[in-house]
Formats: structure tokens, sequence, C-alpha cells
């Protein structure tokens, strides 16, 4: 059985449902998040774990037992709140040492554990500081200490990096990957950073409009949406829609809208006739001049409309002859580079049948 | 641009010398070896030393005092609740009680406690004084205990919650020492009104009791001596310290009036 | 905040007593004197028993019909708006420029300039009005001076003390602070690119006054008006001291009648007819503000 099961759980303010009937379980020891634009709901459903909120319907049950009876202080998870919540108050140590003494830990093993939470963060030393003394990263770290010195049975964690610089973003999501192995602790992440889901998570759950429109791994969430939602979401992607005009061996072919005909691979159950979409993403695309005739691949011509040079990567907007536009990415450190292309040129597009990703509607 | 300055320093230099110049004539004439208050002729301490001879003054400012106590450590308590549930719960009608008090004519509620009081048997005197001096300090130090909650990160509530606080110990561990400062800064606000209150005073003592304000309105009633110039010098230094004090706990204080 | 609803045992826990406190020491007082002017003055102050000798409820519109029958208390009324008025007006002119250059000066010393608008309202009322007694006083420089210029013309010598004049110097007096700060508060808020702007699209200073600096500081010039005419109508300290025979407003008008002629009906009726016309005359304030301020945002 998984560790924590939420079931069917609606939360609404309203007519408003923030959370509509969300079923999933989150197994012991995972990296699990909830992914999602905001408003989505995942904020809402993290409180109702906590228990700053309460379900209007469903249940939340951890370890077997159901949380609906139990005021936060009686629930054994922790949060690490987005302002990191530290009681400006209280040294390091007292803030560390709050959970400890509500909990009626004895005075006499107080410091030991204290000093251990403050070494598992990497803050040993730091113990009389006062949080207003600290940088965002560190305080960061005293608010982890603090969540994870009573060995809670889950970490919640709403945004916890929102409010850091990108480069102490990356450093931290190291830390907490390796601080997660270390203790043990499943950890429920909530963000509205897709690079970030992707780069933490053993399995993300990607939220919309109060419902759960993919649940999966990292890998899978990428390269494999389920919906046009998730595709769009997660990182740039051309979604090309139309009907199915033939469905064979695998293979679909879709006639697009301002592209042509185009073939994908397709689950075998795909009906002829019916609605289809092609997520494809932009570095699967290959530019050039032209595509050598007879290749297998799916080839359009267009010019170029825009570009953007990125550093370590240039994106180039491209309109087809017949008025789509697609978005195509190449990588500037590639050895040998065919060429680069300025706004106007003609160029044509090329991808294998099997890079993009079959969507029925 | 430079003619637009001038003009504005000498608008404010007159205002401020508007302000200031009455109190400090009052200061300076608190010293002044002469009975009318008309020109500078010698300096003396005279008038100082006649006010702690006089027995009516130190009965007044006694009375002033114990019920300036009494008022400021009530509303003080009272107010705290107030601005707690007016920050956290929806009640109608105590924001409405809470802030009348401050927007009406100050003549208003002199006169109902005196009906009030009156109707009820109630004998005028120093505890109808307090009683009344409550009622309209409440409402300063639920504004300043609101201001201070209004400012602190709700979720430093949820994550006392969370580390395993019922919501009494979240409160005593996290929110009292945090609006502590609001709290104080209401009292010393508190302890100035009523100290310094003349109107409502003036209604509810009733005719044997006399408070420091109401011994002064007497006396510049019946004949203007410097020995009002130097009760008046005390008073304000009083509240000078009060107020300064109030100000380092609590700097936004000064702008909730 | 805590979601284990019902909570509102806790909410009348922290909420009841001071309302409890409010109901029994303002609201009902409140009431009672409303209901006190529907009475008849006793035969020795205070209020005539309910139910008459004869029976009769004494309930009676008697005090509000004297108060508009002769035209005395009418002109008591109108003088003190007018004193009102005339106070409101000055207390913005002395305070709209040093507002003005407080918002304009560095934020270092913003503070200790409000504080010293702020310092002098903290002294005691009565000193304050004491204190002018002694500068208007007849042997003070002032009046002797003024005198000395008359006397030149050959004219009479007049008394500053005790005259209308002294009053309103006390009433500005005593509630300038109350100006300076809804206008900083306001002023402070303002963009100063948006007078910038203003001189690069060629208004002059006097222009870019009173097409922006002015029009977007209405909401504060309301608020300010509103806390210096509220107490202001309602003063009877100042004229009580300074004022002279004609400066009775309303507020002495009510202390006679609580303790003088002890007629409780007719000190409640002008009780109430001033707090409603202070308050409407705020709320017609702040409701003309905020129709200013939105045209100013729809302009």
């Amino acid at each position: 059985m998984a560790l924590l099961e939420i079931q069917g759980v609606t939360r609404r303010f309203g007519d408003f449902a923030a959370v509509d009937d969300v079923s999933l379980a989150v197994e012991s020891g995972e990296f699990f998040t909830l992914l999602g634009p905001s408003g989505c709901g995942k904020t809402t459903l993290l409180r109702m774990i906590a228990g700053f909120d309460l379900p209007d319907a469903g249940r939340i049950v951890l370890d077997g037992r159901d949380l609906a009876a139990s005021p936060p202080e009686r629930r054994p998870v922790r949060t690490v709140f987005q302002s990191y919540a530290l009681f400006p108050h209280m040294t390091v140590e007292g803030n560390v040492a709050f959970p400890l003494q509500m909990a009626g830990v004895p005075a006499s093993g107080m410091a030991a554990k204290i000093a251990g939470a403050l070494e598992d963060v990497r803050l040993t030393g730091f113990g009389k500081r006062m949080p207003h003394e600290l940088s965002g990263g560190q305080r960061q770290r005293v608010a982890l200490a603090r969540a994870l010195v009573t060995h809670p049975t889950v970490l919640l964690l709403d945004e916890p990096l929102a409010a850091l610089d990108a480069k102490l973003r990356e450093e931290m999501q190291i830390e907490l990957i390796n601080l997660q192995k270390e203790v043990g602790i499943t950890f429920v992440y909530v963000t509205h950073d897709q690079t970030e889901a992707l780069a933490l998570s053993h399995r993300i759950a990607v939220m919309n409009r109060g419902r759960v429109e993919q649940l999966d791994e990292p890998s899978r969430i990428y390269g494999q949406p389920a919906t046009r939602f998730v595709a769009d979401f997660i990182g740039q992607c051309n979604l090309l829609s139309g009907p199915v005009l033939d469905c064979s061996g695998g293979v679909a072919s879709l006639d697009v809208d301002g592209v042509g005909v185009i073939r994908a691979a397709a689950p075998a159950a795909v009906a002829r006739g019916a609605r289809g979409t092609v997520a494809l993403r932009p570095e699967k695309i290959r530019i050039a001049a032209s595509v050598p005739a007879g290749s297998p691949d799916n080839h359009v011509r267009g010019t170029v409309a825009d570009l953007l040079y990125m550093g370590d990567v240039t994106v180039y907007k491209v309109g087809t002859e017949r008025g789509a536009r697609l978005e195509a990415l190449l990588a500037n450190s590639q050895s040998g580079r065919a060429q680069f292309f300025e706004v106007g040129d003609a160029v044509e597009m090329s991808w294998a049948v099997d890079a993009g990703h079959y969507l029925a509607e | 641009m430079r003619r637009r300055r001038i003009a504005l320093w000498t608008a404010a230099i007159v205002a401020y010398a508007f302000l200031y110049l009455p109190l400090v004539i009052v200061v300076v004439y608190s010293f002044n070896d002469s009975r009318l208050n008309a020109e500078w002729v010698g300096f003396t301490l005279d008038w100082y030393r006649k006010l702690l001879e006089n027995d009516e003054m130190i009965a007044a400012a006694g009375n002033s005092l114990l019920i300036a106590l009494v008022a400021s450590l009530v509303s003080t308590a009272l107010g705290t609740m107030a601005g707690v549930a007016m920050h956290r719960y929806r009640l109608r009608l105590l924001p409405v009680l809470v802030l009348a008090p401050i927007a009406i004519p100050e003549i208003l509620m002199g006169v109902a406690l005196l009906i009030f009081f009156v109707l009820l048997n109630f004998t005028l005197g120093l505890v109808s004084v307090a009683l009344a001096h409550i009622a309209f300090c409440i409402g300063f130090v639920a504004i300043v205990v609101r201001a201070r909650l209004a400012g602190m990160d709700e979720s430093l509530i949820e994550a006392a919650r969370d580390c395993g606080a019922t919501p009494w110990q979240a409160f005593v561990r996290v929110t009292l020492p945090l609006i502590m400062p609001g709290v104080a800064a209401g009292a010393l606000m508190a302890f100035t009104l009523s100290i310094d209150d003349f109107v409502i005073s003036f209604f509810t003592a009733g005719a044997g009791t006399v408070t420091l304000p109401l011994q002064i309105y007497s006396m510049i009633k019946i004949a203007v001596t410097p020995e009002v110039n130097a009760v008046s010098t005390l008073l304000m230094l009083l509240t000078l310290v009060l107020i300064v004090v109030a100000a380092r706990i609590s700097p936004s204080l000064l702008r909730t009036r | 905040m805590d979601a284990h609803r019902p909570v509102s045992w806790r909410k009348w826990a922290v909420g009841g007593p001071p309302l409890a406190y409010l109901v029994v020491f303002f609201a009902i007082p409140t009431l009672i004197m409303a209901a006190a002017s529907f009475r008849s003055p006793g035969e020795f102050g205070g209020l005539a028993p309910l139910v008459g000798e004869d029976g009769s409820l004494d309930i009676t519109l008697e005090s509000y019909v004297r108060l508009v029958e002769g035209t005395v208390y009418l002109e008591v009324f109108v003088k003190s708006i007018a004193y009102a008025l005339v106070t409101t007006l000055a207390c913005l002119a002395l305070a709209y420029p040093l507002a003005v250059l407080i918002a304009q000066s560095p934020r270092k010393y913003r503070d200790l300039m409000l504080l010293l608008v702020i310092l002098p309202f903290w002294s005691n009322f009565l000193i304050r009005i004491y204190a002018w007694m002694i500068i208007l006083g007849p042997n003070a420089a002032l009046a002797k001076a003024i005198n000395g210029v008359r006397a030149v013309f050959g004219a009479e010598p007049v008394s500053l003390l005790f005259s209308s004049f002294a009053v309103l110097v006390c009433l500005v007096y005593v509630h300038l602070p109350f100006m300076v700060l809804p206008l900083y508060a306001n002023l402070e808020k303002h963009d100063r690119a948006l007078l910038d702007a203003a001189q690069d699209l060629g208004a002059n200073a006097w222009r870019r006054f009173w097409r922006i600096t002015f029009p977007l500081s209405l909401p504060g010039v309301y608020a300010g008006a509103a806390l210096v005419f509220i107490p202001a109508l309602g003063i009877f300290a100042i004229p009580d001291i300074l004022g002279g025979p004609n400066d009775t407003l309303i507020g002495n008008l009510i202390k006679q009648q609580f303790l003088e002629t002890r007629d409780w009906p007719f000190g409640s009726v002008l009780s109430i007819v001033l707090t409603v016309a202070a308050l409407a005359l705020a709320g017609l304030a702040a409701w003309i503000g905020r129709r200013g301020s939105a045209e100013v945002a729809r302009a």
C-alpha cells in the first residue's frame, strides 16, 4: 500500500473547484512533485495534506490512517514554506528546537538533535544567528532543518526555491536531491517550474484546473505527454493537429492545416477520420537549405520569420508556405553545424516519423 | 526651481514656528521670575517649588496617574484582544464599536456616559473616569495591534502549527512575541491619552474628583499664573518621554493617528 | 486561517470581552442618549419620570421642535459650521506646503520632520489652549504692538484674547497635524515621473502643480478635511477659554445643557444633531473625494 493516498479529494471556493476529484498515491521514499501553472490547485492540495485546509469531499490517508480529524500539529508531516516562515524572534537553534519542544523532547537530548539537523543542511556553527542575518539560501536550509529535525513521515515543500536566484536555485536543487537520498523521507514538492520538476522528481503529477492531467516519470512526461496541455506546458512544443487520413503498421498520416500531410508513429487503435495531434519538440526538427530527395522523414518548406539567439542554442520560428508556424531549435555547439540561417532565408525542415508523439483528441 | 524651494521652506518654517512657539513660550515662562506672562524678568524655580507645595495639584496628579495606569492596563488587554479578533475573525459589530469612539466628536461620548452613569446611580468619580477612558483607549490599542498583525507573515503561524504547536501555543510562542512592540506602544499611547484627556473627564468626573487637566482648566478659568506654566512643562516632558519611548518600540505608531 | 472549523468559541473568547465592554460603555450609553432626546427634562435636572402621575408615557418631540423653532440655536449651528470650515481651510493652506516639503525631502529626514509635526499634538490639549492665552494676553508683546499701531491712527485698543480671532487661531493650531498627516501620506505616494513627464511635455511649475499634483492629492485633502472638520465642529474648550460672549458654539451649548441648565433631553438632541451633521459632512467630503479621484483616474 502506498504511504500517502489522496482519494477523490475536492476543494471548492464558492463555485470554483480549486481541487477537483483528485486521486493519487505517493510511495514511501519517493520524491513526488505536483507541477502546474498558478491556480491549478497544487498548493491547495498541499495545504490539505498539511492540514491548513480541509477537503470538501474525499479522503487523505497517510500510513493507512485517515487524516481528516487531525489538526496540523497532530499530523506526522512537515512543511517548508515558500517564504521559509522562520520565526524572526528566535535564533537558528531556537527555530530548529521549536518542533522538538512542541513534541516534548527532553532538554538533554535536544542539543544533539539540533546539531545533527544543522549538519544535515551544512549549517553547523550557524546556530546562534538570527534569521535576518542569513542569506536566502541559508534561510532555506534552516527551514529544511526545522522541518526534518523530528523525522516526519512526509516532507511537503511549497515552491521552496522560488525566491532564490537562478544560480543558487540550481545548487539547492542538487542539495535537495542529495538530502532526500540521505534522510530517506518522502518529499511532496510543489512547483510551477517544469525544469525544476523534471530535474528533481521521481514522479510528477501535472495539474491543470484542479485536476491531474498526467502522472508519470519525468522522461515520459516530457517525451510522451498525455494531453495537449501537458505537451504545451512542459517545455516548448509544436502541436500539429488534423484529421487522420490513414493508419497502418503503427504509422498514422494526418492532414495538418498549413503544413500538409505528415506521418507519425501512433497506436494501432487510431481510426481513420478521427482528429489527432502530434506533439513535436523543437529540438527534434532539423533545418537545412534542402532535404535530399527520397528521405523517409517528414519534410516541409518554409521561410525563417524570426530567430532568437540564446547562446547555447538558436530558436528559429519558421513560416510554412501555407501559412503555419513551426518552432525549431538548433544547438550552437553542434560540431560542423551546417549553416546559420538569417530571417528571410528559405529553409526545409525535416523530422523522423517517430520523432513526434501522437495524442488522441 | 530654486525660488520654489525657498518658498516651500519659508512656508514650512512658518508652520513649524506656529506649532512650537506657543509651547516654547509656556516652557520659558515657567522659569520666569514674574507673576505676569508678559516679559522675561529673570530665572527662577519658584513656580516648580510652589507646585510641589500645592496639595490640590499633587492630589490631581495622583488621580490622573492612577486613572491612566488602570485605564492603560485594561484597555491594552481589551484592545489587544480586539485587534487580534478584528484581524483573524469576521466580526461585524466589533470594528464599528472599536473605531466609532475615535471617529465621532469626543463630547458625544462624554455626555452619553454622563447620562449612563447618572441613570444607573453610579457615583461619578475616579472609577467612572477610568471606565470612560478605557472605552476610548481600546480603539487606539486595537488599531496599532491590528496594523502589527497585518504586517506579520501569516505563514509563521501555520509554520508553528506545522511544527506541532496547538493554536494556543502558536499564539503564545509566535504571535504574541511578534506583536509585542505594537502592544507596548499601544499601552504607552493609552497611558498618554488618558493622562491628557480633558473632554471626557470633564463630563464623567463629577464634582468631587479632579484630574490634572481638570485642575489646569479650573486654574486658567480663574487666573493665569506661572504655576500653570510649570505643571504644563512637567506634563509635556512626561508626554514627550512616553511618546519617544513608544516611537522607538514601534516606529509605525506615529502614523496611526 | 484555521482549517479546523468550527472556531466560533475561539472567536468569541478573543473578541467577546472587548465587544462586551464597548457595548456596555459605548453603544448602550449612546442609545440611552438617543432615547433621552425624546423625553422631557425632569424638574430637578435629568429626565422626567417615564410614566407620569396621570399615567401618560413621556415620549415627546418637544426638544427637537425647540431646536428648529427659533433661530437662536440654528444660528449657533451655522456659526459652528462656519468656524469649522474656516479652520479646515486655514489648516489646508498651512499644511499643504509643509506636506509637500516633507514628501520631497530625503527619506532619512522625513520621519523626523513628521515627528515634529505630531509631537505638539501629543502635548496636553489644555496646555495648547493655555499657551494662546499667554500669547494673546493683553500684556503680551503681540497685543501691545497691535494696539500701539492702532493708537497711532487714533483707534481704540482691542483685546485679542476672548475674541473670535483667538478661537479661530487656536482651532487651527490644535487641528493642524490632522491635516498634515493624510496630505503627506498621499503626496508621498506620488510618482515623481509624472511631474518629469509633465515638464517634458512643456508644463511649467505652476501648471504642473494645478494639473498634476493637486488633483492627485485630492483624496488626501478630503481625508484631512474630515479629520479637522469633525473634531472642530464639536469643540467646546477653546471657545470656553479663549472666546468672547459671542463665541458660543454647539459644544458650549451642549455643555450648558448638561452642567448648567441640566436639560438632558435638549442636550441629547444637540449632541445627536452635532454627530449626525459632522458624520454627514465628513461622509460628503469622502464621497466627493472618491468621485474626484475616480475622475482623475478616468482622465
